[in-house]
């Protein structure tokens, strides 16, 4: 209790605690404190549970330095600039009083006499207490002036070189063309250049030489995939579910065609914002808006059985909300699900906050075109249609206007006739009458002749009703459902909620003991029914269709009943047989529940639809279109063969019209529909709501617009993120582009841009890129361009011994960066060289060969991997089909990410796993089949030419001489190996499909031995 | 090799400032080491799975994780509950029910199930085990029973996930990857965390021996415990092993010839990644061959057994999951022989809501003898005191049986995540004891519970890691095995 309320006390009984202690503290002369690295952490660890965002115990709270300074409620100042002994915090942390001492040992370590002597000396220099870097405003720095300016191209160059003469380095030279065009290739597209490609370039003398080969690549299909592929890292994206079940999502690729899309049409990444955030709301009628949307739909989907709905809708909900923080803020927002951040001052509240932007964009399903080429043609298809069907339709209202004074006198008539002959009718019940059914439904049968179906319940059911009669001059039929406690709601149906559709009647009759569907067939011509559901009049179940037919939806629990009238009157003579098929194929266990069927005789001419006798009974200048069409209909049926006629002629028109290429892919939308009000979750519990919280952001950030009428919604927060004052998302977005062109981020924590990760190496061009990012009109291609046009870029990327003390992680960026390709590349790159690689872009997931043993690690035996046919098992990597729960291994072995989380840095592990993939595995050999292959069809080429042909496909420049005779050596080995007798069979092995005409299969197998070790060159699977 | 003396002390410095992109470095190390250029401490430095210091002094050096996913039922296994079957067929107290969460069971209706399996008290701490488990029996001097056992986690995956990352969050590594993260591997020939599986495919799939944000070397490697152990281990055919050595020595000069033109030490990395690939290739065909066992101690670990006729949830048609658990129990020693540091065995499925007693006998069957003989083996060959051997799975399953709708009687139990049961041996666990007691019908635990971070801090500890400073930097946090908790429990230690 004391120490809730301490720091309300004075510090005089303090005083005599403090001096004994502050000997030890003096113990750092000359040692520089600074804020961020040691000071911080102090508060962070230490103090800001009680003395934070949260919470300003005793009126303290070190999240700036003017509250910090500022006047406590004991009327002292927890922080004194210059004055580190009238400065409470430092009394407090001195303290010998339990009561008094700081942190209290409840709630945090006591500080070290390290960090004391450090908290004091930051005090008594003035406490300096910087904005942290990332979040100040973004200003655009201007480049600054060099002593040596040769060499540079652009301001990128004059940033680096300023601090590369600071440190006294001399940049390395530009890479030679070979290097430079490799590197191009595969920053920007991720394919090795081919041997014609590169020549042209190193025999290009012309000025711009480098600038086409950039351009080039830039308007290259394949740019979108490269660069697309580095988005889905960050956008998690997969082709199934994730977790136990771990569905297949069959139609996930249609986000990923829009990525590759979007980015060779160069969205602006403003525009690439908003609409993978908000496409739904921005643009409801862009269907590439709305597909963009499932960005967010990438989260997992739990269906485990026994899962509760909301905790992995929540958990998909905080997935997004940290997904935002880290691809667009650079900052883990997660800490703060459960407790506010202990660095980043991102305090609980505000996460729920962001999180509420998330929790009423609710997963569905939208259609969109299959593909362009399909919707294309058919705009083309239902234009000519429209065409014929618009002839057609003129003729009819031509017709319709003509007979319209003979329609309303002939519906006057109808009226009357149908009302005198409503009670013509007289029923008869049958005799011997039994019920059998699909599905194991049974019946009883009552005393009053219905039938109550009982036993399993299926979703869909056909009852066959057979009987005896001898009832003469039959004119209808009439199916009475009837309400039974025994039934759900009482019935009459068998659906949870009393409902049925009887989708379909059929009446057979005669007198031979079976009956045949087509000789002894009724047909029925017209139904009326005492009471219909909006849609589902009795006529429809005859109609043909078995998705349509007769229910009682809104009238349930009270009997009904529907005549249908036969074509002609049943007349036997003495007995005869019916039997009569109740059809309910609706679904969903819309079947019957009891009924009873009687035949009725009399005149049935008053037997018409309820939907007509309602019209009929309107005033005819009351009438709507609706009831004027129902009125029509029945007119023409019986006065118009002429427009009858006309009407088969449409029906049989419509059913040529061609069906619009849709496919159903799931996106976000916008919950309207009781949107959800967002709590605070004690400790990230899903179950344990606290506070209320509308939207909102970040208090170090600028606030978020709200469009009027919005009330802050993901629209307002995805403009928030890109309208230029947040300077968070610029910095963080050059930061990946340029981590994607050098290896490293300027700001090495490309995953952190808070207080806790490395500060950039170059602030300045970094401002200065996010800057101009944003004057280039967000253009990615454009900032690309920039970036590989500056000297920065193209310089060698050898190492330097001599600058191994100086800088040895290559900081200063004296030199290009040599990395390792990620996992799809490697293998695309492999293919590429070897001229197996199928080059199409976009389309469905494909399933190139995956060992057995791979897929089996999937909880769902039900999954198989089937190996795509044909060029398809030779895609690019990006289209792989990715099974959360069983990867290809060939991706996870070279850092692919699991897509279970955002991932905007990717480890590259150099690993003996690894290795035995490139060397073993059946793709890479069977590249190197198709190499030596290709190598051996240059006929009239010498082994070497043939040699550093295949070398330079695989890495642009010609082998050295060394190397082409150890490579020849290596032929030569290999030649004498398969040469010998007997060893055929292992040759062919080793040629597999891919044999060269006119050679022996030793001499085939020798180059396959030995091109399959140009594919596995460091240098090839390097980006230099 | 002709590497001058200044590129040498390059090549260093930059080992030491690489970060975990550059930590792949099975070192030039290696490479300068064969060399006599460089010592093989400095080489060690760069290595992944160089062996390292421990915080304090380890008892533990290896661990055989035994994960039986789906979730086994302690009720009929190792926790009897006299009073539970005496309430068979009652309702469970409203003060539990209305506090308590399922994900099949109807709370309303749902009775108490008692357990049909015999318990039987073995070795001198009268340690309780059913009558399906009759080896396990005998070994109950060398293990820990952990009664108490609970977690958050209700639902397969997330509860996997935290008994093996001790988070249900993706992304984060497992604890065989933290492990050899913290201490490297023995093993130059194979890698050093091992995955063998048994059964069908669990619910975690591969994400039960991820490296999450730690570098891949650090991910388990399945392992196939016939034909060819580790994917893409075996030479492509037709090209002989002559020419394999032949082609890696040539892509060796090439590789170091272009080494000497750009000085990256990666280059060095990569040579040694090949070449330690090249002595896998030796080693793994070597490890699965179980011809020079002993015949009769194969038998003993159920090697050979025949599979039962029928369709079982721990298996699939076509498999012999009898056959192949014993055999990882084998391989799982002779791994540890070899200086592999992790072996993680993974059997499911146990997720028992139907069936439970003719599923249950059939999965015990699977593991009770051989797990069994690998714990006396271990003993027998001096191993296991350094070896440590885990038994555990997500969660439990309810004393409740599963009344899930449309189901006329109950015959299975749904999941249980308050209190279960896990064992441990061996590594400096003390044995012969049983820790932690639940209430009389198994619902809670009264008395010593064990969150699985306790339970994680313990195994740490025994490994000689501090699980406080087994820690990773990943965007801005420093990351854990026990997440922001986890008591070293001193009882379990020896």
């Amino acid at each position: 209790m004391f120490r809730n309320c301490a720091f309300v006390f004075g510090h005089s009984s303090l005083t005599a605690f403090v001096i004994g202690l502050s000997v030890s503290a003096s113990s750092l002369p000359g040692a520089e404190v600074d804020f961020t690295r040691d000071i911080r952490p102090i508060f962070a660890e230490h103090c800001t549970l009680c003395h934070g965002p949260d919470d300003a115990k005793g009126g303290l709270r070190l999240t700036d330095r003017e509250v910090a300074t500022s006047e406590l409620k004991s009327g002292h100042r927890g922080v004194v600039p210059g004055d580190a002994e009238a400065s409470e915090v430092l009394r407090r942390v001195l303290s010998n009083d339990p009561d008094a001492k700081m942190p209290p040992p409840d709630k945090a370590e006591a500080l070290t006499s390290d960090q004391i002597a450090k908290l004091r000396q930051w005090i008594s220099e003035g406490a300096d207490w910087p904005e942290h870097w990332a979040y100040r405003p973004l200003e655009k720095p201007f480049a600054p002036r060099v002593a040596n300016e040769d060499g540079g191209v652009n301001e990128i160059d004059r940033f680096v070189q300023a601090g590369l003469e600071a440190k006294g380095i001399e940049p390395s030279p530009e890479a030679d063309r070979y290097t430079l065009i490799k590197r191009l290739s595969y920053d920007l597209i991720g394919l090795p250049p081919n041997v014609e490609e590169v020549d042209e370039f190193v025999n290009d003398t012309s000025a711009n030489a480098y600038e086409k080969v950039v351009d080039r690549l830039l308007a290259s299909p394949h740019f979108g995939e490269r660069w697309g592929r580095h988005w889905l890292d960050k956008a998690r994206y997969a082709d199934s579910d994730g977790y136990e079940k771990d569905r297949n999502r069959m139609n996930a690729w249609r986000y990923r065609d829009w990525v590759i899309k979007a980015i060779n049409k160069d969205l602006p990444f403003d525009q690439f914002t908003i609409q993978q955030l908000a496409g739904d709301l921005q643009d409801p009628d862009d269907e590439e808006a709305r597909l963009a949307t499932a960005f967010n739909r990438q989260t997992l989907t739990n269906t485990e059985g026994g899962t509760d709905k909301e905790q992995w809708r929540v958990a998909a909900v905080m997935d997004r909300t940290e997904t935002l923080g880290s691809v667009w803020l650079g900052l883990t927002v997660g800490c703060a699900r459960c407790h506010t951040h202990k660095y980043d001052t991102i305090t609980q509240r505000e996460y729920y906050e962001l999180f509420a932007y998330f929790n009423n964009g609710d997963e569905t399903d939208t259609d969109v075109a299959r593909s362009e080429i399909e919707m294309a043609a058919y705009r083309r298809a239902k234009a000519a249609f429209d065409e014929k069907a618009k002839g057609l339709k003129r003729e009819i209202e031509t017709l319709a206007a003509r007979l319209a004074p003979e329609r309303e006198a002939w519906a006057q008539e109808f009226a009357k006739s149908v009302a005198a002959k409503r009670d013509a009718l007289e029923f008869h019940e049958l005799s011997d009458s039994s019920v059998t059914a699909t599905a194991g439904v049974k019946f009883d049968k009552l005393d009053d002749g219905s039938f109550r179906a009982k036993g399993p319940q299926p979703d869909k059911a056909a009852f066959t009703l057979t009987a005896r009669a001898s009832t003469r001059n039959v004119t209808a039929i009439r199916f009475e459902m009837l309400p039974d406690k025994a039934l759900p709601k009482t019935g009459p149906g068998r659906a949870p909620n009393g409902n049925f559709v009887l989708t379909g009647v059929e009446l057979l009759a005669g007198k031979e003991a079976k009956l045949d569907a087509k000789k002894h067939r009724v047909r029925l011509i017209d139904a009326g029914e005492d009471y219909q559901q909006g849609g589902f009049p009795a006529i429809n179940a005859f109609d043909g269709s078995g998705k349509t037919g007769w229910a009682v939806g809104g009238g349930v629990g009270k009997p009904h009943s529907a005549v249908f009238r036969l074509e002609k009157p049943l007349n036997f003579d003495g007995d005869y047989r019916l039997q009569i098929k109740l059809d309910q194929q609706y679904g969903t266990k819309h079947t019957l529940g009891r009924f009873r069927v009687t035949l009725a005789t009399g005149d049935a001419d008053g037997v018409a639809p309820l939907a007509v006798m309602r019209a009929l009974a309107v005033e005819p200048a009351k009438r709507t279109a609706e009831e004027r069409a129902a009125i029509a209909e029945r007119f023409y049926r019986a006065k118009s063969p002429e427009m009858t006629a006309l009407e088969k002629r449409m029906a049989a028109l419509r059913k040529s019209e061609p069906a619009a290429p849709l496919m159903r892919v799931r996106v976000i939308s916008q919950r309207t529909k009781d949107p959800r009000q967002t709590h605070v979750f004690r400790r990230g519990e899903f179950k344990q709501p606290t506070d209320p919280v509308g939207t909102g952001t970040f208090s170090t950030l600028p606030e978020v617009i709200e469009r009027e009428a919005s009330r802050g919604d993901r629209l307002d927060l995805a403009r928030w993120l890109v309208d230029g004052r947040n300077p968070l998302v610029p910095r963080v977005a050059v930061n990946h582009i340029w981590a994607n062109l050098f290896g490293e981020g300027i700001v090495r924590t490309v995953n952190d841009f808070g207080v806790r990760g490395d500060r950039p190496s170059h602030p300045e061009l970094l401002d200065w890129l996010a800057r101009t990012y944003i004057d280039l009109g967000w253009s990615r291609k454009a900032l690309i361009k920039t970036i590989v046009m500056s000297a920065t870029y193209r310089r060698s990327s050898s190492h330097r011994p001599e600058l191994a003390d100086i800088d040895p992680t290559n900081e200063s960026l004296y030199r290009q960066n040599r990395f390792r390709v990620e996992a799809e590349i490697l293998r695309d790159i492999s293919l590429a060289a070897s001229g197996l690689l199928s080059r199409k872009v976009g389309g469905p997931s494909v399933f190139p060969p995956m060992p057995e043993a791979a897929g089996a690690v999937n909880y769902n035996s039900a999954f198989k991997w089937k190996t795509s046919p044909g060029g398809d098992a030779h895609r690019r990597g990006m289209y792989t089909f990715f099974k959360r729960t069983a990867p290809h291994p060939n991706l996870t072995t070279f850092d692919c990410p699991d897509s279970n989380v955002t991932c905007v840095k990717r480890t590259r592990s150099n690993t003996p796993i690894g290795a035995l993939v490139t060397l073993n595995n059946e793709v890479y050999l069977e590249a190197a089949q198709a190499m030596a292959s290709r190598a051996l069809d240059r006929k009239t080429e010498s082994d070497a030419a043939r040699l550093t042909h295949a070398f330079r496909a695989c890495v642009a420049r010609p082998p050295s001489a060394d190397e082409l005779k150890r490579l020849q050596a290596l032929l030569a080995a290999s030649r004498e190996w398969y040469g010998a007798p007997g060893r055929e069979a292992e040759a062919r092995k080793a040629v597999g499909a891919y044999a060269a005409e006119g050679v022996t299969p030793a001499d085939n197998a020798a180059w396959v031995a030995t091109l399959r070790i140009v594919l596995n060159l460091d240098e090839f699977i390097t980006r230099e | 090799m002709n590497l001058t003396e200044q590129s040498l002390l390059q090549t260093r410095r930059e080992f030491l400032n690489t970060t975990a992109s550059g930590i792949g470095a099975m070192a030039l190390g290696a490479a300068l080491t064969d060399d006599g250029l460089i010592g093989s401490a400095t080489a060690a430095q760069a290595d992944p799975m160089t062996p390292r210091p421990t915080h304090f002094k380890p008892h533990a050096k290896a661990c055989i994780s035994i994960f039986m996913a789906g979730a086994p039922s302690q009720l009929d296994l190792f926790d009897p509950k006299p009073k539970l079957n005496e309430m068979h067929g009652q309702s469970l107290p409203k003060s539990i029910l209305d506090k308590a969460r399922f994900a099949f069971i109807q709370p309303d209706t749902a009775v108490l199930m008692g357990s049909n399996r015999k318990f039987k008290k073995h070795g001198q701490s009268g340690m309780e085990f059913s009558d399906i488990l009759p080896h396990l029996g005998t070994v109950a001097d060398d293990l820990l029973m952990v009664r108490g056992m609970h977690s958050e986690e209700f639902n397969h995956h997330p509860g996997q996930l935290m008994m093996q990352c001790g988070v249900s969050r993706f992304g984060m590594p497992t604890m065989g990857s933290w492990i050899t993260y913290g201490l490297g591997s023995e093993s130059r020939n194979l890698p050093g965390y091992v995955v063998l599986t048994a059964g069908r495919g669990s619910s975690g799939g591969a994400t039960l021996y991820q490296s999450g944000f730690l570098p891949t070397s650090y991910a388990g490697v399945l392992f196939r415990n016939s034909g060819e152990p580790v994917l893409n281990l075996k030479t492509p055919d037709g090209i002989p092993q002559h020419l394999q050595r032949e082609g890696l020595s040539a892509l060796r000069d090439l590789n170091q010839a272009r080494y000497q033109e750009v000085r990256d030490p990666e280059i060095a990395s990569r040579i040694s990644s090949y070449e330690l690939a090249a002595r896998m290739q030796l080693a793994a065909p070597e490890l699965i061959d179980l011809s020079n066992e002993n015949p009769k101690l194969l038998e003993e670990y159920g090697v050979g057994r025949e599979e039962p006729k029928g369709n079982w949830r721990g298996s699939l048609p076509n498999l012999n999951t009898m056959d192949t658990f014993a055999r990882n129990c084998v391989l799982a020693r002779r791994l540890v022989e070899r200086g592999v540091r992790f072996v993680n065995i993974i059997h499911a499925s146990w997720d028992q809501h139907s069936g439970l007693d003719k599923e249950i006998t059939y999965n015990a069957t699977v593991v009770d003898r051989p797990i069994a003989t690998l714990i006396k083996d271990l003993k027998q060959r001096g191993m296991l005191d350094e070896t440590m051997v885990l038994w555990g799975s997500e969660f439990g399953r309810t004393p409740l049986g599963e009344n899930r709708r449309g189901r006329n009687t109950n015959t299975g139990r749904d999941h249980h995540p308050f209190a279960y049961t896990t064992l441990l041996a061996g590594g400096g666990i003390k044995g012969g004891q049983v820790h932690g007691e639940t209430d009389e019908i198994g619902w809670y635990g009264v008395k010593d519970k064990t969150h699985i971070n306790d339970y994680h801090a313990t195994i740490l500890d025994r490994f000689g890691l501090d699980h406080l400073r087994l820690t990773h930097r990943f965007q801005g946090r420093d990351f854990r095995l026990t997440d922001v908790a986890g008591q070293v429990i001193d009882r379990w230690r020896t």
